[in-house]
């Protein structure tokens, strides 16, 4: 048994009814020691720390466990998220043997629920990135194809629930973090509402773009895990109450009269096989009844260009804070300026040190009305095309990246290619809008392809029980990339 | 100040007021002073990866209130910014602050000049921000410090800053405006205004407008003396800059724009080290706070709670017959204003309350280096006292002892008076027993007198008092012995 095989709720309703949750981390960490020699998904696998919370839990009485609603659900969390007295380097150099004093809310809220942290999860350091190449710690490699991407940042976390070494797992979305490499790794990702999921104990890398997402196998394991971890936190300023209600999934809804709107432009940008798989997905909305329509984002071709300004610009003030005086490696000099060369020069990797640089640049006196102004009103004119779009559509509908994974060290050597990956996803993080990345197909090459859907804010309701109404309807059940030890469920 | 030279100094503040919140402004750590380095911290005030400021509101409605007190209007909505600069006592590496949209903006305070003239000093703005940490350094300066030791249990702590337009004109009228902002602060219970722990700092804005000179003050080269922290030390950094840059002019030379520091020890302003000077602070919304919303209801609330406030009191003062100076000093902090008025409460008369707070009280608080607020003797048994010297049982000398000994004891007048026997004398019957036994036994000094050497009386009069103690009323022995005299002379 490995944890992916089950859903959440299958899983949780085990240890309600007495099953070891011991017995499953057992379980994970095996499946886990075969996988990551070939995957490289983890940075720092937590056995010790989820043998003792899962032994914790089985001397919970049945009341006590039936109490937690991820009761044993084993999860992965991205390096980006802080778990107390547990290794956080955000895939970077700088943060090398750094250990917080405290939890990620996101985080925190699961293990009240019952989850079990197995591991802190690979990712483009500082989050900065499409493929996970760019971590100090080597790259992860995608579990369809270990020749190939498994994207990012979250790299490690869709692989990890790819290869059903966590059920789970958190990742954070800053322009596609979450969506993109679960569409490369064939498993379902949200990018919550901005400000749905606290961002408290996520290292910062765009504050005004990221948002902690799920990972899960299942439409319905994101939902839950959703659930468990959304609403307001005092320690997060900008994060929301979500609408009152019950459960965030109504699996019985149907899709009949669903208004979905197909945005043009970027079904125009897919690739064949992307494209395919959105015209697919359309046959399907149509056959339950949705009405599918085309719809036009003028503004979305700036997206690019707006998300390359503003995370950047955020980003360059956000690492400021690794300058080696309080935690982290700090590098030799003679003087502060010194040391402050040294440690930023020696412990940030090449991306980052070209967005700190964008960024910088783009906030300097005399050039902020032209960019980060620029890029702010871009933004708001974003706004306004999806405020337009929803007036006509509940949902939008496009394919969530132009292509399947890509090779490794493709496109390494050359930035703008990599950062094409998000054109289809910073518009989510632009306008802080929903977004849901559902896996669809597997290609005639073995690599899966995805669709994502788009919400208004606050509506990942909509979100859930449209994409499960199409994940139930799809050609080819998921099964999971061949050759990781799991037979079809 | 108008130089010689014709050149007009002109003067513009930035003054920096620690708050006196129980916590931080961006985390519950506490703002207690002097705790052990680095024991006030957390994930916050640390810049720890992934931690995030949580605004504290109790911040905004003291920063309304000085707003309102200094005729500001306070915003509904105004925005906090970052400051973007590395340096080691910043944890975060930017500073979180208001740049764009402060929370208070365009108010003025009435500055008393000498000779009855008032400097209005329009205050552009007020804005919220935080507090950077605490360096040691080992060594010069750090960037030669052979070692720097950073204590963060200062970060986060709530700051405003005051920002004036460049209205004052002299290095006497920063000072003059700097005391009767501090005054007009201690009123409003927003700092505790310790210079000395750094709850105030200043910088400071000189320029020479040239005689003749009509452009816009903004065009003049403008020297900011940064981060001064005592108003004496503003007054002299200002008239070190004043010398400085008459000096330059005078040699042909152009004043240069810049930011100087102020050294204690020579008196001087000096050039900052480009690198500490140099930056582009790269400002832009924190994207981690939404817009500042202030209740419009709170600000009216702060403003029907606000306190009368100096200049107010000190009209009040002088409508009640009390000297400009008198009224000044009693106006200018809390607790004069408050031993002032308990004293007048009490019924004291205004004349004897100012004398005796003003003169005695004063020379024993001074002495004992305590505040009116802590003084042994409060307004309720000073105004006792005052009430014996009105009622003529005690002689001003001896209410002087009295006074030292209730300040010593904190025991009423009425038992100091008791325990030393000390009531004055006024009783006729008993006087005129004492002023008859001395008449005879001084037959000399009486024929003196009466030969017309008037000193002969002060000595009569002293043998009187030797006779009672010190306790006889003085104006009473006076008038009976002249009565005697004139009397036993007509017989």
């Amino acid at each position: 048994m490995t944890p992916g095989d089950e859903s959440v709720a299958e899983s949780a309703r085990a240890v309600h009814q007495g099953a070891s949750a011991v017995r499953r981390v057992e379980a994970a960490l095996a499946h886990l020691a075969e996988t990551e020699p070939r995957l490289h998904a983890y940075l720092h696998v937590r056995a010790d720390g989820a043998l003792a919370d899962a032994a914790e839990l089985d001397r919970l009485g049945p009341e006590a466990r039936a109490a937690l609603p991820l009761a044993g659900v084993v999860v992965a969390v991205k390096d980006n998220l802080v778990l107390k007295d547990t290794p956080t380097t955000a895939g970077s150099k700088i943060l090398e043997g750094y250990r917080p004093p405290y939890t990620a809310t996101a985080v925190a809220r699961l293990q009240a629920a019952g989850a079990l942290v197995i591991g802190k999860t690979n990712l483009d350091e500082f989050a900065m990135g499409s493929s996970t190449e760019h971590s100090a710690y080597g790259p992860t490699k995608n579990p369809w194809d270990v020749t190939r991407v498994p994207g990012g940042s979250s790299g490690g976390s869709a692989a990890a629930v790819a290869a059903g070494t966590a059920l789970v797992a958190l990742g954070s979305d800053t322009g596609g973090s979450v969506r993109q490499p679960a569409a490369f790794c064939g498993v379902v990702g949200l990018k919550p509402t901005y400000g749905r999921v606290s961002r408290y104990g996520l290292l910062a890398f765009a504050s005004s773009l990221d948002q902690v997402g799920p990972l899960g196998r299942r439409v319905a394991d994101v939902a839950q895990v959703f659930q468990v971890m959304a609403g307001r936190d005092p320690h997060d300023a900008t994060s929301v109450e979500g609408p009152p209600g019950g459960p965030v999934l109504d699996a019985t809804g149907s899709l009949r009269g669903l208004r979905v709107g197909v945005v043009g432009s970027q079904r125009d940008q897919a690739g064949p096989e992307a494209r395919t798989a959105l015209d697919e997905a359309v046959v399907a909305l149509s056959d339950q009844g949705a009405v599918v329509s085309e719809v036009d984002l003028p503004h979305s071709r700036y997206g690019i260009a707006a998300y390359y300004l503003v995370a950047p610009a955020e980003a360059s003030s956000n690492l400021a804070r690794y300058d080696g005086v309080r935690y982290g490696v700090r590098g030799e000099g003679q003087d502060l300026a010194e040391v402050y060369l040294h440690t930023r020069g020696e412990g940030f990797g090449t991306e980052v040190k070209r967005r700190i640089l964008l960024g910088t640049f783009a906030l300097a006196e005399g050039y902020y009305d032209a960019y980060y102004l620029k890029a702010l009103k871009t933004r708001t004119l974003l706004a306004q095309d999806y405020r337009a779009a929803f007036r006509s559509v509940d949902v939008l509908l496009t394919p969530t990246v132009p292509e399947t994974a890509f090779r490794l060290g493709e496109k390494l050597e050359d930035p703008w290619a990599m950062y094409q990956s998000d054109v289809m996803t910073v518009g989510a993080n632009l306008t802080g809008l929903p977004a849901l990345s559902l896996p669809w197909s597997v290609t005639a090459g073995g690599l899966p392809t995805a669709i994502q859907l788009t919400a208004p804010w606050l509506e990942e309701a909509r979100l859930f029980s449209t994409a499960a109404a199409l994940e139930a309807s799809r050609a080819q059940p998921w099964t999971g990339p061949a050759g990781e030890g799991r037979g079809a469920s | 100040m108008i130089l010689d030279n014709g050149a007009e100094v002109i003067i513009g503040l930035e003054v920096h007021v620690e708050l006196a919140t129980r916590t931080k402004l961006f985390c519950a750590c506490p703002s207690a002073f002097g705790a052990p380095p680095n024991t006030a911290v957390c994930p916050v005030c640390l810049g720890l990866p992934g931690a995030l400021p949580q605004l504290n509101r109790e911040v905004v409605r003291l920063a309304a209130r000085a707003g309102l007190a200094l005729g500001c209007t306070v915003r509904t909505r105004s925005r906090f910014d970052r400051k973007n600069y590395f340096y080691p006592d910043l944890p975060k590496g930017y500073q979180i602050t208001q740049y764009e949209h402060p929370i208070c903006e365009w108010g003025a305070l009435d500055v008393p000049l000498a000779d009855e003239r008032v400097r209005h000093v329009q205050i552009r703005r007020i804005h919220i921000e935080e507090e950077a940490g605490k360096l040691m350094h080992e060594g010069d300066s750090l960037w030669q410090a052979r070692g720097s030791l950073v204590d963060l249990n200062r970060a986060g702590l709530p700051l405003i800053e005051i920002v004036t337009e460049p209205d004052l004109r002299s290095p006497d009228e920063a000072r003059l405006f700097l005391r009767e902002l501090v005054s007009t602060l201690s009123y409003l219970d927003v700092s505790d205004l310790r210079m000395e722990e750094g709850s105030i700092r200043c910088d400071a804005n000189l320029s020479l407008k040239p005689p003749g000179f009509t452009g816009v003050l903004e065009e003049l080269a403008r020297v900011e003396v940064k981060n001064v922290n005592s108003i004496r030390n503003v007054v002299a950094a200002l008239e070190s800059e004043v010398r400085r840059q008459r000096a330059v002019l005078d040699a042909g030379g152009r004043v240069v724009r810049e930011t100087r520091g102020f050294d204690e020890v020579t008196g001087s302003t000096l050039p900052q080290r480009s690198k500490e000077a140099a930056n582009d602070y790269r400002y832009f919304p924190e994207p981690d706070l939404p817009w500042l919303s202030v209740d419009p209801a709170v600000i009216e609330e702060e403003r029907e709670r606000l306190p009368q406030l100096p200049g107010a009191r000190r009209r009040q003062l002088r409508e009640r017959g009390l000297a400009p100076k008198d009224a000044a000093v009693i106006a200018a902090e809390p607790a004069a204003a408050r031993y002032f008025a308990g004293l007048t409460d009490q019924g004291a008369d205004t004349r004897l309350a100012v004398t005796w707070m003003l003169g005695d009280l004063a020379r024993l608080l001074n002495e004992t280096r305590r505040g009116y607020d802590e003084s042994p003797v409060g307004p309720a048994a000073l105004a006792e006292l005052l009430a014996l010297i009105a009622g003529g049982t005690l002689s001003g000398r001896m209410a002087k002892e009295v006074l030292d000994k209730m300040f010593e004891t904190g025991q009423s007048a009425a038992i100091v008076v008791a325990e030393a026997g000390l009531t004055q004398i006024s009783d006729q019957d008993i006087l005129a027993e004492a002023v008859g036994r001395v008449l005879a036994a001084h037959a000399a000094a009486v024929a003196d007198y009466r030969a017309g050497k008037a000193q002969a009386l002060g000595f009569l009069v002293g043998q009187v008092m030797k006779a009672t103690r010190g306790q006889a009323s003085p104006d009473v022995v006076n008038r009976l012995l002249r009565e005697r005299l004139a009397a036993d002379a007509a017989v």
